[in-house]
């Protein structure tokens, strides 16, 4: 009944002969089973990270903020570089399931579950940083705009800190919700399959009673349409505005235009490599490698490589403009990132992002799941340092030079930074067990036009050879227009 | 909410309730609703369902959005406490662009979910009757409210008759209510205690 028409030359997006029953069997099985013994131990070491984290914090709210690495020179350092990374990452799940569904990309229906989940787990992780930077946690809630006893005192409307707590509260509340508008009927799958009493009532009640009646999918497919058209806009907002937390400085290094699309295009690199690090464990662990294809992953990095070329050409425009512009300490600046105390950050940086995924030129290493994995890795690191590059190495050689520092983290720099990590990780094992890693009712809607056995089913709709049919169409234009005759 | 008879009949395929859907509306059985594992396109064209005004709503929160931020900065900014920095306005708009933009986003996302949920009334701890345990894996499941015109046994070699590949006849509560999804509700409690349920 489909009126949708795919070609049989594209590569299917779910491998292996499937029926609905199947997909939901396939996708379900992890939940329904008991993890395995890799399941638990990851989940501990996350946990004990997580642990650790909490005390490295505890440890800063109790003495201040002075246990870290900071200095009066370079007095934005650790926390910023990992706020933007984490926030960074998140990107690559609003850009699959917002902007892919808006241009109707079939592949993201196979990694946009997962990918959503890590944007959600990445923005609380980024959200850490800025809560607990502020040392005197107790009085966070100043940033909000609320009527107080202090005259009353507003927050700066003109400040992009301001803005920051707006938009990463926003994108985390929109991301939510898109996420778990998509689990509704995926829950209420788990919940009519579930077998104990405890399931029942826990699936049942995060289900919300969903039924699946026609209304309520005409409604919620309208529902993800204008979420999706809501977020795209955010999503390119939100690390704008991160930028702009720089950009609207005066400092050198800092003070430059490029900053916002320079910032989305390296959110959306380092996000997809994330996407690619978890989604290959879990497709290899999960056994679900027939849904999340070779095609996907190939997929996925060609977006890494386009990503990866746009802050490339960044890079260098912004070396470009440090020259033309003149200015005597923005050329200082950027001098001293190739040839200065911290050269070794600087060129991991252009290592890792800007030569390494290059690589992804060859469809061969593209299709390479190994190199993938490591690649994502690889890039990850480099967008860690692209960040620290861009903080500390502007700030550590400020106007005064009896003031030029050395910045170099304590290990409650690196305990919190440790902890982000298992907290990030401990959700995404529990997202693992207990919800399904792959949208269920979005696979069965395209199973029927591009699963492996429709496909195979599918009857040729032109049987003429290519070099005949294209003769002959020439020939057709030639009689009807006479276009041909002037070729 | 009332409790009801109904026949049910299940399809594996799309194109069967296509077919089943097209013949209801001439048939003079009374449609109750359509059931499916994912979004059958068509379908609700099919049944005679007008597109829903979700967006509508959301663009009118938006609106809301846009009119609270601008307002409430200017309320701050300007009315409460206006504060002289070098001369600059009190109500500079385009650096209020960032904020206003992101509640927009905020307010409408918000209200469009929770309308979206009030319209299919669904919420944490909302219950209602699922006609077979299939309906959210493989199977289109299609509900026939019986009437005084609409015979059981008739229904039924209908749905025969269209391909069906499980059919049954069911008493059940129509609406939602609150409840959870591990143990029977009242009136079904009664209905296998064999104290049938007057609708």
């Amino acid at each position: 009944m489909s009126l949708r028409y795919e070609s049989t030359i594209r590569e299917p997006l779910i491998n292996g002969t499937k029926d609905f029953h199947q997909v939901t069997e396939d996708i379900v099985r992890p939940i329904e089973g008991k993890p395995g013994t890799l399941w638990y131990v990851g989940l501990y070491i996350s946990v004990a990270m997580l642990l650790f984290g909490v005390f490295a914090v505890f440890w800063e709210v109790y003495w201040g903020i002075g246990v870290w690495g900071v200095n009066k020179t370079v007095d934005w350092a650790w926390a910023i570089t990992n706020f933007v990374w984490w926030v960074g990452i998140g990107h690559a799940g609003t850009l699959i399931s917002a902007i892919l569904l808006l241009f109707r990309q079939g592949w993201r229906t196979g990694v946009n579950r997962a990918a959503e989940a890590m944007t959600i787990f990445a923005v609380m992780c980024a959200g850490q940083f800025p809560i607990w930077h502020v040392g005197r946690v107790w009085d966070v809630f100043f940033i909000f705009p609320y009527p107080n006893t202090r005259g009353p005192v507003w927050p700066n409307f003109n400040s992009p800190l301001l803005w920051d707590v707006f938009a990463v509260g926003t994108y985390f509340t929109v991301s939510v919700l898109f996420w778990y508008a998509g689990l509704i009927p995926d829950l209420a799958t788990l919940r009519d399959r579930a077998k104990t009493k405890l399931r029942k009532f826990l699936y049942g009640y995060f289900s919300f009673g969903w039924t699946g009646n026609v209304k309520s999918w005409q409604r919620i497919e309208a529902l993800f349409l204008v979420l999706a058209a809501l977020a795209t806009p955010l999503v390119l907002s939100v690390h704008s505005v991160v930028s702009m937390d720089f950009a609207t400085s005066v400092i050198p290094g800092w003070h430059t235009t490029i900053f916002p699309p320079y910032f989305v295009a390296g959110a959306i690199f380092s996000g997809f490599a994330m996407v690619q690090t978890l989604l290959i464990v879990t497709r290899k662990v999960l056994h679900l490698e027939e849904y999340i294809t070779l095609g996907h992953i190939e997929a996925m990095n060609k977006v890494i490589m386009l990503t990866g070329s746009l802050v490339a050409m960044a890079y260098c425009s912004e070396f470009f403009v440090a020259w033309y512009s003149g200015d005597f300490g923005e050329g200082g600046q950027f001098w001293w990132r190739v040839d200065g105390p911290y050269w070794w950050a600087w060129w991991c940086l252009i290592t890792c992002n800007v030569i390494c995924p290059q690589m992804f030129w060859f469809k061969k290493l593209r299709r390479n799941i190994a190199f993938t994995f490591y690649m994502s890795i690889i890039i990850n690191i480099g967008m860690w340092f692209e960040r620290f590059v861009i903080i500390v190495l502007s700030l550590y050689h400020d106007w005064i030079p009896s003031s030029w520092t050395y910045f170099s983290p304590t290990w409650a720099d690196m305990g919190f930074y440790i902890g982000t990590f298992g907290l990030f990780f401990t959700c995404y094992f529990l997202f693992s067990k207990y919800l399904p890693v792959i949208a269920i009712h979005e696979i069965k809607h395209v199973l029927r036009v591009s699963g492996e056995s429709y496909k195979q089913n599918m009857k040729s709709i032109e049987t003429q050879p290519l070099p005949e049919f294209v003769e002959r169409v020439s020939r057709e234009e030639h009689i009807s227009t006479g276009v041909g005759a002037l070729r | 909410m009332p409790v009801k008879n109904f026949v049910v009949g299940c399809f594996k395929e799309e194109e069967g309730v296509f077919k089943a859907v097209k013949r209801v509306r001439t048939s003079g059985f009374k449609l109750h609703d359509i059931y499916s594992p994912y979004p059958v396109h068509g379908l609700d064209e099919a049944m005679g369902m007008r597109q829903t005004s979700l967006h509508t709503a959301g663009f009118f929160y938006g609106l809301f959005g846009v009119i609270a931020a601008l307002a409430g900065m200017a309320y701050c900014t300007v009315h409460s406490w206006p504060l002289n920095i070098d001369g600059k306005p009190h109500f500079p708009l385009p650096s209020f662009i960032p904020i206003t933009f992101e509640f927009t986003v905020l307010v409408s996302s918000v209200g469009m979910t929770l309308t979206f949920c009030w319209l299919c009334q669904i919420m944490p701890g909302v219950k209602k009757h699922i006609f077979h345990p299939r309906q959210t894996d493989d199977l289109i499941v299609m509900a026939i409210e019986l009437t005084k015109d609409s015979q059981a046994e008739e229904v039924k070699k209908w749905f025969a008759d269209l391909g069906a590949i499980e059919i049954s006849q069911q008493r059940a509560e129509e609406g939602w209510w609150y409840g959870n999804f591990s143990m029977p509700a009242k009136y079904e409690q009664e209905l296998e205690a064999g104290h049938p349920v007057t609708s």
